[in-house]
C-alpha cells in the first residue's frame, strides 16, 4: 500500500531532526571530554601516554566511521549490553570525535607559542595550573573555527546511526521512502535539513577564522 | 605551601653560593652546547654572561632553572641540588626569577593578572595580597598606570618591564635575563636597562645575558665570555674590557665595539 508524500510525512522527517542534534550533542560533549585527554595526552612529556593517544588516533581516523558503529554495536551486544541503537551510536560517535578532536586540539596546543610555557615554567607554575591557565585558554582561541568545522562532519556523520537502526533524519527519510516510494522528494527534504543545520555553522566557523586571522596580525 | 625556609636551609644560605656548577655537560642531541662549565656565582653578584650566537650563553642561565635539563655534572642553587630530582627543582623554579628576550607575557591576560598569577597559584597568597605586591612592583618599574591594559597595548619596552615586575612579584633570590633588549628598538633600550641597573643596587643575584657592554661595564662584578660551549674566560669588567686574555675574546670585543 502506497502512501502519498503529504504534510503528516514530511512533519515526521522534520521532527526526527531532534534525535540528529540529540546525538550530535551527546557525541560533540563526549568528544570534547575524550578530545581533550586524547590532546593532552598527545602533548605529554610522558612518552607511553603519547603513543597511546597516537595510536588511539590512528585507529579511528585511518577506519570507516561506518566500521566503527558497527564494531561498537555488535561489540556492545557481545559484552551483554544488548542491542541498544542508542547506546552504540553515541559511543561510536564519542570515541570516533574524541579522535579527531583530539588530534585538532593537539595541532591547537602545539599552535601556542613555547616562550609561554617557558614562562609558566619559570614562574614556578605547576602543570594543571600551566594548562589551566596559560596554554589552554590561548589554544582554545584558535580552536574555535576548525572545532565548528569538525561538528558540521560531526552533524553529518550521525547518519550513518540508521544503518544500525537509530531513528534519526536519514533513518525517518528512509522509513518514509519505504511507505510513499517518492525517493527523491524525500531525501531532497532531508538533504536540505542537513544543510539548514550545517550552513550557519560553516558560515560561524568561517567568521570566527577571519577574525582570528585579524586578530593576530601585528 | 609555606614560603618560610627550613632551618637547615636559612643557615646554608648565609655561606654557600647562590649558583655552582661543577662539571656541567649539555647535549641537544649529538651537538655539545656546553662543555664541562665550572662556576660559582656568590650571593649579590652580577654576572654578565657574553659570547657569540650559540654560544651556549642562553643554554648556561636556561639550567638554573631547569628550562634545560643537564646530562652530566651537579648545580647547585640556592643550597639545593637541582639535578638531585624533580622536587627540588620545583622549589627552584618559584625562587628564581626570568626574564626573556621575547617578553613571554602572558597576552590573554591584564598586566596586573600577568603580575599576580604565580603568586596566588604557586605562593598560595590571597587575591588582595598578589595585588597589592603587583602594583607595587610595576609602580617600581615605573609603570603603574599601565595594570589595567593587556600586553599588546603596550611597546616592547614596556612590556618588558612588565616582565621583571612579574618575576620579582615572586620574590625571587636570584634573576635570570636572557638578552632582555635584543627584542626591543634601540629608544627603549635604556628604560629597561635602567631598570635593572636599579635591580642591581638593591643587591639582587642577577646572571645577565646581554650585548649591552655599558650595562656589563657599570653593573658587573664578573664577565663570562663564552665560545662554543666552553667558558673561554671569566673577568672583572675592568680587566675584560681593557685586558682579554684570550684570543677569542679580543676577536669577539672587536666585532661587537669596533665599528
Amino acid at each position: 500500500m502506497i502512501r502519498p508524500f503529504g504534510i503528516n510525512e514530511a512533519l515526521f522527517i522534520v521532527e526526527a531532526i531532534r534525535w540528529t542534534l540529540a546525538l550530535s550533542a551527546v557525541a560533540f560533549a563526549g568528544g570534547a571530554i575524550g578530545g581533550l585527554i586524547v590532546a593532552l595526552c598527545r602533548v605529554s612529556s610522558v612518552a607511553p601516554l603519547r603513543y597511546l593517544a597516537l595510536g588511539y588516533i590512528r585507529l579511528f581516523q585511518g577506519t570507516p566511521l561506518l566500521m566503527q558503529l558497527f564494531l561498537v554495536y555488535f561489540g556492545l551486544n557481545i559484552f551483554g549490553a544488548g542491542i541498544n541503537p542508542w547506546l552504540a551510536a553515541s559511543l561510536a560517535l564519542t570515541l570516533h570525535a574524541s579522535a579527531f578532536l583530539g588530534e585538532i586540539w593537539r595541532g591547537c596546543i602545539e599552535a601556542v607559542p613555547s616562550g609561554q610555557s617557558e614562562a609558566a615554567w619559570a614562574l614556578g607554575l605547576g602543570y594543571v595550573d600551566r594548562m589551566k591557565s596559560i596554554v589552554l585558554p590561548q589554544a582554545a582561541k584558535i580552536a574555535v573555527a576548525p572545532t565548528v568545522g569538525f561538528l558540521v562532519q560531526l552533524i553529518k556523520g550521525t547518519s550513518l546511526a540508521s544503518i544500525i537502526g537509530f531513528v534519526e533524519l536519514t533513518r525517518a527519510g528512509q522509513i518514509i521512502n519505504n511507505a510513499t516510494f517518492v525517493p527523491f522528494k524525500v531525501f531532497g527534504l532531508v538533504a536540505i535539513l542537513y544543510f539548514v543545520l550545517c550552513w550557519p555553522l560553516s558560515l560561524v566557523a568561517r567568521w570566527t577564522e577571519r577574525r582570528f586571522a585579524v586578530a593576530t596580525q601585528r | 605551601m609555606s614560603t618560610t625556609s627550613p632551618a637547615g636551609r636559612a643557615d646554608a644560605a648565609a655561606d654557600t653560593p647562590a649558583v655552582t656548577m661543577e662539571g656541567v655537560e649539555k647535549y641537544y642531541g649529538t651537538f655539545h652546547a656546553l662543555k664541562h662549565i665550572d662556576l660559582s656565582v656568590a650571593r649579590g653578584e652580577k654576572i654578565v654572561v657574553c659570547g657569540p650566537s650559540g654560544s651556549g650563553k642562553s643554554t648556561l642561565i636556561r639550567c638554573v632553572n631547569q628550562l634545560e635539563a643537564v646530562q652530566k655534572g651537579r648545580i647547585v642553587v640556592d643550597g639545593i641540588e637541582l639535578t638531585a630530582g624533580p622536587k627540588n627543582v620545583e622549589q627552584i623554579r618559584r625562587d628564581v626569577g626570568m626574564v626573556f628576550q621575547q617578553f613571554n607575557l602572558f597576552p590573554h591576560m591584564t598586566v596586573l593578572r600577568n603580575c599576580m598569577l604565580a603568586p596566588m597559584k604557586v605562593r598560595g597568597v590571597s587575591k588582595d595580597e598578589a595585588e597589592a605586591t603587583a602594583r607595587k612592583y610595576l609602580e617600581r618599574v615605573k609603570i603603574p598606570e599601565q595594570a589595567e591594559k593587556y600586553p599588546a597595548q603596550l611597546s616592547g619596552g614596556q612590556q618588558q618591564r612588565v616582565a621583571i615586575a612579574r618575576a620579582l612579584c615572586m620574590n625571587p633570590k636570584i634573576m635570570l635575563f636572557d638578552e632582555p633588549t635584543s627584542a626591543l628598538d634601540p629608544e627603549m633600550v635604556k628604560e629597561v636597562l635602567d631598570t635593572m641597573i636599579d635591580l642591581a643596587r638593591e643587591g639582587m643575584t642577577m646572571m645577565v645575558v646581554t650585548h649591552e657592554m655599558g650595562f656589563a661595564r657599570q653593573v658587573a662584578d664578573r664577565v663570562i665570555f663564552m665560545d662554543r660551549g666552553e667558558i673561554v674566560e671569566i673577568a672583572g669588567p675592568k680587566e675584560f674590557f681593557a685586558n682579554p686574555k684570550h684570543e677569542r675574546t679580543r676577536t669577539f670585543l672587536g666585532q661587537i665595539t669596533g665599528h
